[in-house]
């Protein structure tokens, strides 16, 4: 059933250590980041490109098959998952600006791509864009200033899936790359929150199918931030922060939601 | 077919797929200084853990505890320490109701985490660790074990027998998570180390 | 008496029957929250946790390989050691044989320690319903025994209520004085009331936490001593098991002792650990073993990781999802993750909103003592339901169709630039209305003026026409100069 006992779902991508990290990088960008929320994508290409990466953007992409397949239409999210395959399997390394996103190609494309030519290469060399930044390009130190009171919202599939972070849950020592970016930055003052990892309840269909739970939990994510006296809210999923925002909006909250390539992006000098 | 037959039969056509025997080399863990640990351990399943020199000072810190406690009925299964109640004859076990304190061998203590291993060898009837409303447990501090995996190679069942692990008094936590020390069990439970 | 409440919606509509009530939503998540703070602390202090848990994971895993010689291990050791052991296939066949077990010696006053797999069988109100007085000892479940209720929670049966309730049943029930809700008095009285059960009863019941093939012995832990209490006045013990709570050994016995109380309760281990080998002198010990479905998860590769389970609840209780829908919202006898995965695997027809009651954020599988994949499974079950035409169909067309537009680059770009002007233009009450779930409660996002795709081709000229599919040529920038 999966991963053997012992190993959670944090498929570090094999080829990982690079001797000369590779200067040209496919941009894959989630249908709802381009459609609803372009800053995150376009400030991901700033950063990139502001550390000698090369971007080219497939434009045939369309979407990773996600909420298809957490549906468990397998059908429908096939194609999709064969698709991404044949527009991104030939790149060096594909770069997302979503830990969910990611994570469904290198944890969950196994069912529908298991065996196909190009596929394990492809999940070798799909990132997280953070965990490029640190894992590839060997990141130390963001340039640039960001002075606000920020809070990290650890995106679910990023922490706990690919091991953007050390979950709460953990034993192991405590470390994140997102938040060892941030914390690179002149002036941010990083928040804790009451709870470091809980879930903001989007969950995908989840947010409307089980809206009454949806709403609470993302209210309740909303209510740490504000306690922790957060500006700002990053995090590395867009879908989160739409969800926590659009929550915000309606209670006519200050807070501001900026995904990490922005603030990364704003920093930039 | 009856129903054994049935349930092996069902559970060897599921065929599970066959694992090798779990790696057991990574786990355990060993203190500095045992009795210490084994003191903090205590303390944190609120038991009381009192040092006794020799078994010749066993006989007057039971008797203080007992005093201190307001414990009239005392039965004791250990060598040296008197009790009013002759536990070994009792037969019915319905009569220890209202037993003030019982006071029982451990067989060894574990310092990870407090438990003390009472052997049903050591003692009768067997409701008298549970039934009393006080408890103490008498350990040689030759005897403490360092964790929970020293502890099982130090315990056989090779005939029909009761042994338990004893980790401080009874206690609950099902009122709104507030922790009730004392449920059912003995309300306080106080291990004496000897030497 | 334990019956489940009904419930029409599923999930959803028990959730958000709970949660009209917010304040009584968060002092229960508030609450379970604490005791998951309790297990990280508890864990913290364990050098070896992960290597416990890799450990532990392994033990189930080797024992599902080998159940029908462990079990028969078993029972030839339980035997030799003086014990009976019976054998049921099903949940009606386990309550005969206790029934019967009981009967035969004209038991009537039965005292009960928590066991959710007489929960399962439905035993309670089978026995009542045959004239034997059925008392539940753990004080949680005889709080929700008196009211008439299911457990809530595997390890705190009474978790959704609040003192003051517990004092107004004391106060009915065990006559307390009115206005009662300190717990310590309340659990004074309780072990009063309690106390003249176990003197008067004629049997004790108990579930098994563990049983060790080798010695033949079940283990039973508790804190409150009501399972010694049950089993060392009364001359007869019954100790029900399902077939995977077998293990080998003792020194895997360790293995799995050391982590259950941290995982349930955030103690390093509970204030009694009681290995029952063969029965007290003069008395009689049954064992009955239970498969009640158990054999046909076992067949399944998708769930049989399940029975590793040794129900410890720390899933529950560091689940979003339950935390603020609390135990009635799932409609069996074990909630949260992994009574969700549970029910599913068993009658996918009957619970087929439960793999959805959750967001697959993984924190259950980062508690797990034994390492089951929790929320891999719950994905996969959503597959099965999916596959079994279990999804309802507004919903699974509407994903297959939007499955469609995103197939093709023009229909995708078109779905998406409709979207967004819509969302641009038209007015409020067309996109609020109540054809709108997420527009209840929430905001819907402003569009932006471009797509990043409309951005990207404005700002970096126009691009080569899809690309031959090979080693890193698709979609170079052609001239401009990269811009943010």
């Amino acid at each position: 059933m999966g991963a053997p006992p012992g190993t959670l779902l944090r498929a570090r991508p094999a080829g990982a250590t690079w001797q000369t990290p590779p200067v040209r990088a496919a941009l894959f960008v989630p249908c709802y980041v381009d459609q609803l929320w372009p800053g995150a994508a376009m400030s991901a290409v700033r950063v990139l490109e502001a550390h000698g990466v090369e971007v080219v953007f497939p434009e045939d992409q369309t979407c990773c098959g996600q909420p298809m397949a957490n549906a468990g239409l397998a059908a429908a999210a096939e194609p999709l998952a064969r698709r991404f395959l044949e527009v991104f399997g030939g790149f060096d390394a594909v770069v997302c600006p979503s830990g969910s996103c990611t994570s469904m190609v290198r944890n969950h494309y196994d069912p529908f791509l298991a065996g196909a030519p190009g596929f394990d290469r492809l999940k070798a060399r799909t990132y997280e864009l953070c965990e490029f930044l640190v894992d590839v390009l060997g990141f130390r130190g963001a340039q640039g200033r960001f002075p606000h009171k920020v809070a990290l919202h650890q995106s679910c599939h990023g922490l706990r899936e690919l091991g953007l972070g050390v979950e709460s849950e953990s034993t192991r020592p405590k470390s994140n790359k997102v938040d060892g970016l941030l914390r690179t930055l002149g002036g941010i003052e990083l928040v804790p929150l009451a709870r470091a990892d809980e879930c903001c309840g989007f969950g995908g269909t989840f947010a409307v199918g089980e809206e009454a739970v949806s709403v609470l939990m993302g209210k309740d994510r909303i209510a740490d931030h504000e306690q922790a006296g957060a500006e700002i809210v990053t995090g590395t999923d867009v879908s989160c922060l739409i969800h926590l925002r659009s929550l915000a909006q309606r209670d006519r909250k200050p807070l501001k939601f900026m995904h990490v390539a922005e603030v990364l992006a704003e920093a930039l000098p | 077919m009856d129903s054994r037959r049935r349930i092996l039969d069902a559970l060897r056509n599921a065929s599970p797929p066959a694992a090798p025997a779990p790696d057991l080399s990574r786990v355990g863990v060993r203190w500095d200084d045992p009795v210490a640990r084994l003191t903090d351990a205590v303390a944190a399943v609120a038991g009381k853990l009192v040092r006794v020199p020799d078994r010749a000072g066993l006989a007057a810190a039971v008797a203080a505890l007992a005093a201190e406690l307001g414990a009239g009925r005392i039965g004791s299964a250990v060598e040296g320490v008197p009790g009013r109640v002759d536990l070994s004859a009792i037969s019915d076990p319905h009569g220890l109701e209202g037993l003030g304190l019982a006071v029982l061998p451990g067989a060894f203590a574990v310092a990870e985490n407090g438990a003390v291993w009472v052997s049903g060898d050591a003692f009768r009837p067997r409701a008298t660790f549970v039934i009393t409303e006080h408890l103490a447990l008498v350990v040689s501090v030759r005897d403490v074990v360092h964790d929970m995996h020293e502890a099982y190679r130090r315990i056989a069942f090779p005939a029909a027998g009761f042994g338990t692990f004893i980790a401080g008094p009874s206690k609950t936590a099902d009122i709104e998570q507030a922790l009730v020390i004392g449920a059912h069990g003995a309300r306080s439970c106080t291990l004496f180390l000897v030497g | 008496m334990s019956s489940l409440p009904v419930f029409q919606g599923g999930h959803p509509e028990a959730a958000a029957r709970f949660v009209e009530n917010e304040p009584r939503t968060h002092w229960h998540d508030q609450s379970l929250w604490f005791v998951r703070e309790k297990r990280d602390r508890a864990a913290s202090l364990v050098p070896d946790w992960e290597a416990l848990r890799d450990a532990a994971a392994g033990i189930r895993a080797h024992v599902r390989g080998r159940l029908p010689e462990l079990l028969e291990e078993f029972e030839r050791n339980a035997v030799a050691r003086g014990a009976k052991v019976h054998w049921a296939a099903d949940a009606g066949e386990h309550n005969e044989i206790v029934h019967r077990i009981l009967a035969e010696r004209g038991v009537t006053r039965l005292v009960k320690s928590k066991s959710m797999l007489t929960e399962e069988c439905g035993l309670n109100p089978y026995l009542e319903a045959r004239g034997i007085e059925v008392v539940d000892t753990d004080l949680g479940e005889r709080i929700v025994q008196l009211r008439h209720e299911p457990p809530s929670h595997i390890i705190f049966p009474a978790i959704h209520l609040k003192r003051e309730e517990i004092g107004e049943l004391f106060h009915e029930k065990l006559s307390t004085p009115a206005g009662l809700s300190d717990p310590t008095k309340l659990t004074e009285a309780a072990r009063g009331h309690l106390r003249q059960r176990f003197l008067r009863a004629q049997a004790g019941l108990t579930g098994v936490n563990f049983a060790v093939a080798e010695t033949g012995g079940v283990v039973v832990c508790t804190n409150e001593g009501n399972a010694d209490m049950g089993t060392s006045l009364p001359p007869v013990h019954i100790a029900c098991m399902g077939v995977e709570k077998i293990v080998p050994s003792l020194e895997h016995l360790a293995v799995l002792i050391r982590l259950l109380a941290r995982s349930a309760t955030g103690q390093p281990v509970t204030s009694y650990t009681s290995h029952f080998h063969g029965p007290m002198p003069g008395g009689e010990l049954h064992i009955v073993v239970v498969d009640n479905g158990r054999s046909r998860l076992l067949a399944d590769p998708a769930v049989r990781g399940l029975l590793a389970c040794i129900r410890c609840g720390a899933c529950l209780n560091t689940c979003p999802v339950y935390r603020r829908s609390g135990g009635y919202s799932y409609g069996w006898v074990v909630p949260g993750p992994i009574g969700s995965a549970l029910a599913a695997a068993r009658d996918p027809a009957s619970h087929a909103t439960l793999p959805f009651a959750s967001t697959l954020c993984g924190s259950c599988d980062a508690v797990c003592p034994v390492r089951i994949p929790i929320h891999d499974t719950l994905l996969g079950e959503r597959r099965t339901l999916a596959a079994r035409g279990l999804i309802a169909p507004g919903k699974r067309l509407g994903l297959a169709l939007v499955g469609l537009l995103l197939r093709s680059r023009a229909s995708y770009e078109a779905a998406g630039g409709l979207l967004r002007f819509a969302l641009k233009w038209f007015p409020r009450f067309l996109l609020y209305g109540p054809w709108n779930v997420w527009g209840r409660r929430r905001e819907l996002p402003a569009p932006p003026v471009e797509s990043f795709r409309q951005t990207w081709r404005r700002t970096r000229g126009p691009l080569p026409s899809p690309a031959p599919r090979g080693k890193g040529s698709p979609g170079t920038s052609a001239g401009g100069s990269p811009r943010g």
